[in-house]
């Protein structure tokens, strides 16, 4: 393609590329597994087509079973075209589900922006704010029991009963505590330095007899969590052949065989 | 049964099924869905010699059935668990008639579990009564997530539910497999929300509620519940092929639900034609839980035991031979188990 030599603003708000629409997908997340849809291999395709008043962008998604939950796809479906609709250069957006016991419900509530309760009609009462909601807690949950965990397992003088005076400043830096720094932003919860670590949703702290039973608690979701969202990558692998070069990798929750499905990103080289 | 290492284990594969998925018997679009969803968790989750192809897959009439558990899959008894869907196949995804018949001819071998539908209201409780005078079941699989008219689930909390729970118990049905689907009422919510299982437990005290799948992919929620209610118990279909490709994970499962309900209410299952049981009990009886996981003390032959077979068996008086029989444990009823065995736990 030929350069051209204009003013370089104006070019960059009139064209989109498929990287622009990956990156804004970025925002859209899998509320079940607590992770983008991109880093899942959930994007199918990406097309975009610039015409005279602006881009017109067509993204296909795509789940690990036709019978995942209708609530989550529709949400991330309609979470997708929101993203990709609020950037600028961007003047018809085409969102579509693919080989989902819903899809055809679904894409033509999309179609017609028809909203939740507008595409599920009798099945909707009000909204899927709550459901949002819950997830975001026990990807809180989640996030807070890795790191405790990990401080208890790093030293065996500490006691399980002594994680309720935790602070987020013991916590060593790293990406598990940016995690629960992130999930505790998304539940409106403290980030100052002298705040309790293990909390409820609501932000209050456990008495010292409920500390072991919050914990325990606490760990039966990230278990849940983590086992899910390795479960749901590999039966989109096992569905989509050639989907799992479009995963990142999970460490949390990882095992031995997780590294054979993503080779070609892992292997260095050796040089001798 | 099964023997390994001079200990004999009593099997009971606590649910299976009898299948009939070929396109024929698919109703619409949804019957093939249904069964391709079926097979890439077998494929998925199956060592690569336990692998069947998709023809397989879709029928394998009672002879197969008979040979894949009772000749090569070492168990002693077998618990029919049907699900219906009648919305997705034209005769049935479980074939009722054809296990009822298998059972009839086999009673040492396997047990009939029927199924039923709280949206059929009186006429299906008449059904219900029908049918339990001709099969004399003690136990029905509740599917919550089956489709039905314009409604595409439904909950164990919800009137009729009850309506059904009381017949139940007047005709004897005490044991209430249910199986949470993701279930479409209402929408707003968690499809695979567990907490109407917590309503019905506690008002029916005299029944048990066996979770299937333990609650996946809602353990947390299963255990809470599972927990503090005595007669809530845990199915291990689909959960027990984790152990091949997700060893770690099942350790984790494993490790969570002795925590939480303790080594009497879990049941084993093969889950078949989902699977084939002999190399989960193969594979079973050697799991260990890793020695980095400190949370969990190693499962015992006790509990492998009560697990693969003692547990079901007592809960539908099969009988075992005497001296392969256990005593419970002497645990709390309600509250997490043992918790002093695992060192990230608590004492030290």
């Amino acid at each position: 393609m030929t350069a051209l030599i204009g003013d370089p603003a104006a070019e960059t708000q009139m064209d989109v590329t498929e990287e622009d629409i990956r990156r804004a997908l970025e925002s859209v997340i899998d509320p079940e597994l607590d992770e983008p849809i991109t880093d899942l291999g959930f994007i199918r395709s990406i097309q975009v087509q610039t015409a005279g008043g602006g881009a017109q962008v067509e993204v296909h998604l795509r789940l690990p079973t036709s019978f995942c939950s209708p609530n989550f796809a529709y949400l991330m479906a309609s979470d997708s075209k929101d993203a990709i609709s609020a950037l600028p250069a961007v003047a018809q957006v085409v969102v579509e589900l693919d080989d989902h016991h819903d899809s055809d419900l679904i894409n033509a509530g999309l179609a017609a922006d028809a909203g939740y309760r507008g595409t599920f009609l009798h099945e909707a009462e009000d909204s899927l704010d709550e459901l949002r909601w819950t997830f975001r807690r026990k990807a809180h949950t989640a996030a807070m029991e890795r790191c405790l965990t990990d401080l208890l397992r790093a030293n065996a003088e500490l006691l399980e009963t002594q994680m309720g005076t935790v602070r987020l400043r013991d916590l060593p830096a790293g990406r598990n505590k940016q995690a629960l720094l992130r999930r505790r932003s998304a539940l409106g919860l403290p980030e100052a330095a002298d705040s309790i670590v293990l909390v409820n949703h609501e932000g209050h702290p456990y008495p010292p007899e409920a500390v072991p039973m919050a914990l325990r608690r606490a760990r039966s979701t990230r278990i849940s969590i983590d086992g899910n969202a390795h479960f749901c990558r590999g039966l989109l692998r096992t569905r989509y052949e050639g989907s799992g070069a479009d995963q990142s990798a999970r460490p949390e929750g990882a095992e031995a065989k997780d590294h054979h499905n993503l080779l070609p990103l892992k292997v260095k080289e050796i040089h001798s | 049964m099964y023997s390994k290492d001079g200990e004999n284990y009593f099997i009971v594969d606590a649910h299976i099924a009898l299948w009939d998925a070929r396109p024929e018997n698919q109703r619409n679009i949804h019957g093939k869905q249904f069964i391709d969803c079926f097979y890439d968790y077998h494929r998925n989750l199956s060592p690569d010699e336990e692998q069947w192809s998709y023809e397989e897959y879709l029928y394998q009439g009672g002879a197969r059935l008979m040979k894949d558990l009772f000749e090569d899959g070492y168990v002693d008894h077998a618990i029919f668990q049907p699900a219906y869907l009648g919305a997705f196949y034209k005769n049935g995804f479980a074939q009722v008639e054809e296990a009822y018949g298998l059972a009839a001819a086999n009673p040492g071998k396997l047990t009939y579990n029927h199924c039923y539908d709280p949206r059929h209201g009186e006429a299906g409780l008449d059904r219900l009564r029908a049918d339990h005078e001709k099969m004399g079941f003690k136990g029905v699989k509740l599917y919550t997530a089956e489709w039905h008219g314009d409604s595409r689930g439904y909950k164990l909390s919800d009137p009729w539910s009850y309506r059904y729970f009381e017949e139940c118990r007047k005709l004897g049905i005490k044991n209430i497999h249910i199986h949470k689907g993701p279930t479409i009422r209402p929408l707003d919510r968690d499809a695979f929300d567990v907490a109407d299982v917590d309503h019905a437990a506690s008002d029916f005290t005299d029944l048990n509620f066996i979770v299937e799948h333990v609650g996946l992919p809602r353990l947390e929620d299963f255990c809470w519940i599972a927990t503090q209610e005595p007669n809530v118990h845990g199915g291990l279909a689909v959960a027990m092929p984790f152990m091949h490709t997700r060893p770690r994970y099942f350790a984790q499962i494993i490790g969570e639900l002795i925590y939480w309900l303790g080594e009497d209410r879990i049941q084993f299952s093969s889950d078949y034609a989902l699977w084939t049981p002999r190399w989960l009990i193969e594979r079973f009886v050697d799991f260990q839980i890793p020695e980095d996981m400190t949370e969990y003390a190693p499962l015992t032959t006790t509990q492998k035991k009560k697990i693969l077979g003692l547990n079901a068996a007592k809960m539908y008086g099969i009988p075992v031979p005497a001296e392969l029989q256990l005593p419970d444990a002497d645990e709390t009823k309600t509250g997490p188990r043992q918790p002093e065995r695992a060192d990230l736990a608590g004492v030290r």
